[in-house]
């Protein structure tokens, strides 16, 4: 039996995916009305629990109880007549259907066999209201801004009246104002006696909203405390395992000159970039900041030749590179995408062909033909520069931890010897540990005389690794902070400037 | 002042872009048409009308049915199959019974919605086994239902082969061809009863996918299926009904194919549900899935038979009309997939 005093509860979960144990003996429990907070870095199981609770994931073992009694929760229907609702990270909808058309899927008000359209426009009209907002239930998805999106997401989760509601990083492309109408939302839920799951990676929201506080860490339990007993810098403790000043290593190296430059550069296609103009210098380390949404990918993306540019310039090497990305390759841009498993690695290839992909020319015989020899060698090396785990060279990538096939990527873009690295949010998704692998790696590569520029969406990284930082804003260049004086609130202030 | 007019003349250029781009495919049917019509004025006149509406009438309502299968981001090369079978069945079933070769001689005339009850139990049930494929096992739509389309194929002319020995099935009854080839006569218009059977079934199809749950979860599977399980649609359940539906579908385009033609071979239906897709992919409904509607699947059948019918009309070389229908169909895809390509 559960525990009587709790609304959820869940006990000793365990779920393992190939090649990682996701999460190990995890206990987590919400009374109702109130906020219990799940922090943990990225890759520490946060996400994956609440998948396991709402049904999309099948954990392996452990048990859930809704309100002391036992659930079986196989699929999302299961958790929603349970009475669990959820906004997940990446925000599943329809693009081409309407706000309502959202917001009701499952389950469409009937007048006997037929839809009931006009009670769901005043239904959805209702909660828009309650929420303070402006949007038209009629308009179609895809042609909403990314923060409006989410706003609908969380409207759609809070519309179920559910029990439990799970809100799986909300504010990650949210203004300071959506976000305060957000909480206040948060605050009617818990009066009506819901309990709120609020995962974020900001500190100073979940001691604003949280009433408890649950740490995870590499897919483990670590405490469940009150937020009003504990303070940022034990959390921070808890979650990293690691004191402070060692979550980064140190950063000891010589800045020279200005290697690449961009200029006004704006892009002609949504999320578009408007505008945009800085220096990197050889062994500097540009942090990119911003909410997501606010077009740091597209930035890099447009730099790297892979978007269309519809004003400004790339130089580097006395050249205008813009546009080209033949040009870039050539002149040694390398870069390392987001979506590590969509546009990284070749999931079905074993890691030889994952590092030399992109270098596979200079693998060649001279006849042209591929050498086994020369791949394995170029393989070695990159294995033994990067420091890469891996049982053999023949090993499938995909059954490598999520640090280690970053690693393969890093040595695939420093097989040809670039002089400019663009990591877009390099560490996503990797344990901790490998995180500090990683910075070590982006540091040792700016010593050598490399300029990195990197995305991240965590302010202690850019604090922590960057000697500068760019921040977005709604595609524009919001400041250049020196990462030396620079706080999270500052970044904050500027993410907002353009909203 | 110049700047907000460059801008103005960008966004211009942007909306008839926008536009040629949504109704390319209209704009070359109709030119192509119209070409043919100056070439040949003759080709204007009601019997033609009355003849395009007729060879239309069953393609719509295969149309209709496969369209939901193609929102669903699927496809089905088995519906020139399932509608043969059908209509051999039907054919097998609805001879006249003082006609010499007739198959089941000892038989009392059937009353005629029996032969169409069993085409339709046939067709649903190799529907259902279709959409277990694809709602169960994950298979691609393209190679479950080419499998399916030799099965069906298979199945038809075994029975075909059993029961007429592979000769042509005629002699209908009159109360099964008066249904399939009666008409109304309105003046000097002769409105074929077929027609009106498709209207009805078209009507049915609108209601159904505008207006009831399971034609906006069709929608919505066919736009972001994650997203429809995450909201606690029942996925699996949605797919295998869009499948029984067209599956109705096909057995009653089937069943009025074969009395509009008079005879029924297993070579009936043969390529049909290439037109149905063309149809479907001319009047907008994108292979993508999740994107299409009633009015575009009725316009592309329109469009496409009156096409087919004035090559013929004018003695085409048959194989220069496979070119051009090829063409068009990929002309179709063409315009159908940039505007669906992510721009960056």
């Amino acid at each position: 039996m559960g525990h009587e005093s709790y609304l959820l509860e869940m006990k000793s979960i365990s779920k393992r995916f190939p090649g990682v144990q996701a999460l190990q003996d995890v206990q987590f429990n919400v009374k109702a009305g109130e906020v219990h907070a799940l922090m943990g870095e990225n890759g520490a199981g946060k996400s994956t629990l609440m998948k396991c609770l709402f049904g999309i994931y099948q954990m392996d073992e452990g048990e859930i109880f809704m309100e002391g009694a036992p659930v079986q929760i196989h699929n999302p229907r299961k958790a929603l007549d349970s009475g669990i609702a959820m906004v997940q990270q990446e925000l599943e909808q329809i693009p081409q259907r309407n706000v309502m058309d959202n917001i009701w899927l499952g389950r469409y008000p009937r007048k006997g066999l037929f839809i009931d359209d006009a009670k769901m426009y005043e239904d959805t009209n209702k909660i828009i209201e309650l929420f303070n907002m402006d949007i038209d239930p009629y308009a179609q998805m895809n042609h909403l801004s990314v923060s409006t999106k989410q706003m609908a997401d969380i409207i759609k989760a809070v519309s179920y009246n559910a029990k439990v509601i799970v809100l799986d990083e909300p504010t990650s492309s949210l203004t300071e104002k959506e976000t305060e109408s957000l909480f206040q939302i948060i605050k009617r839920l818990k009066e009506q006696g819901s309990g709120i799951i609020y995962i974020s990676h900001k500190l100073e929201e979940v001691m604003a909203i949280s009433d408890r506080v649950t740490v995870l860490r590499d897919g483990r339990w670590v405490a469940t405390e009150r937020t009003e007993d504990i303070t940022t810098d034990e959390l921070i403790k808890l979650m990293v395992d690691r004191d402070l000043e060692k979550r980064f290593p140190p950063k000891d190296k010589e800045i020279g000159q200005t290697v690449l430059s961009v200029e006004n550069l704006s892009s002609v296609y949504s999320p578009q970039i408007h505008d945009v103009s800085f220096e990197v210098r050889t062994g500097e380390i540009l942090g990119i900041g911003g909410l997501v949404g606010a077009g740091r990918t597209e930035l890099l993306e447009c730099i790297f030749g892979m978007r269309t540019v519809s004003e400004g310039a790339v130089y580097a090497g006395g050249r205008n590179l813009v546009g080209s990305h033949k040009s870039c390759k050539d002149f040694g841009i390398a870069m390392v995408t987001e979506e590590r498993r969509e546009t990284g690695i070749f999931p079905m290839m074993d890691i030889r062909w994952n590092t030399v992909a992109s270098s596979i020319d200079k693998d060649c015989t001279g006849m042209g033909l591929i050498s086994l020899k020369k791949v394995e060698k170029s393989t070695q090396w990159a294995v033994d520069a990067m420091r890469i785990k891996t049982p053999t060279l023949k090993t499938l990538i995909s059954s490598l931890s999520g640090g280690n096939q970053q690693k393969v990527l890093l040595g695939r873009c420093l097989l040809n010897e670039p002089k400019i690295l663009l990591l877009d949010e390099p560490t996503r998704g990797i344990d901790v540990g490998a995180k500090y692998e990683i910075y070590q790696l982006m540091i040792a590569l700016a010593k050598e005389g490399k300029a990195v520029i990197f995305v991240s969406s965590e302010m202690p990284e850019l604090l922590g690794i960057a000697d500068r930082i760019l921040v977005m804003s709604n595609g524009r260049n919001a400041g250049i902070v020196d990462a030396e004086s620079c706080t999270q609130e500052i970044i904050m202030k500027l993410a907002a400037k353009y909203l | 002042m110049k700047i907000t007019q460059s801008k103005d003349k960008a966004e211009m250029i942007r909306s008839v872009k926008h536009f040629l781009m949504q109704y390319a495919i209209y704009l070359v049917l109709v030119a192509i048409i119209v070409t043919i019509v100056i070439l040949e004025p003759s080709i204007l006149s009601v019997r033609n009308a009355t003849f395009i509406l007729q060879q239309a009438a069953p393609k719509l309502i295969i149309a209709l049915g496969l369209a939901g299968l193609i929102l669903l981001g699927g496809t089905d090369l088995s519906a020139g199959r399932m509608v043969g079978i059908a209509g051999v069945i039907c054919a097998s079933l609805l001879q006249k019974p003082d006609y010499a070769l007739r198959i089941f001689k000892t038989m009392a005339p059937l009353p005629i919605i029996v032969p169409l009850l069993i085409a339709i139990g046939v067709c649903v049930f190799f529907a259902m086994m279709h959409s277990m494929l694809i709602s169960f096992f994950q298979i691609a739509p393209f190679i479950a239902s080419l499998g399916m389309q030799m099965i069906v194929y298979g199945v038809m002319s075994l029975y075909f082969d059993g029961v007429n020995n592979s000769s042509p099935i005629g002699g209908f009854d009159t109360r099964f061809t008066k249904i399939a080839q009666g008409s109304i006569q309105m003046g000097s218009f002769r409105l074929p009863w077929i027609v009106i059977y498709a209207l009805v079934i078209t009507f049915f199809f609108w209601v159904l996918w505008y207006r009831t749950t399971l034609g906006r979860n069709m929608y919505a599977v066919g736009g972001n299926k994650e997203a429809a399980i995450v909201s606690g649609v029942n996925t699996k359940r949605v797919i295998i009904l869009v499948y029984i539906l067209a599956g109705v579908a096909y057995a009653l385009a089937g069943f009025l194919d074969a009395g509009r033609t008079g005879s029924a071979t297993n070579g009936l239906g043969e390529g049909y549900e290439l037109d149905a897709i063309a149809s479907c992919v001319v009047g907008g409904v994108s292979l993508r899935g999740g994107v299409g509607r009633i009015s575009g699947v009725v316009t592309g059948v329109l469009i496409f038979q009156v096409l087919s019918y004035c090559l013929v009309y004018m003695d085409i070389n048959p194989y220069i009309q496979f070119i051009i229908k090829g063409m068009i169909i990929i002309f179709a895809t063409v315009v159908d997939t940039q505007k669906y390509i992510k721009k960056r």
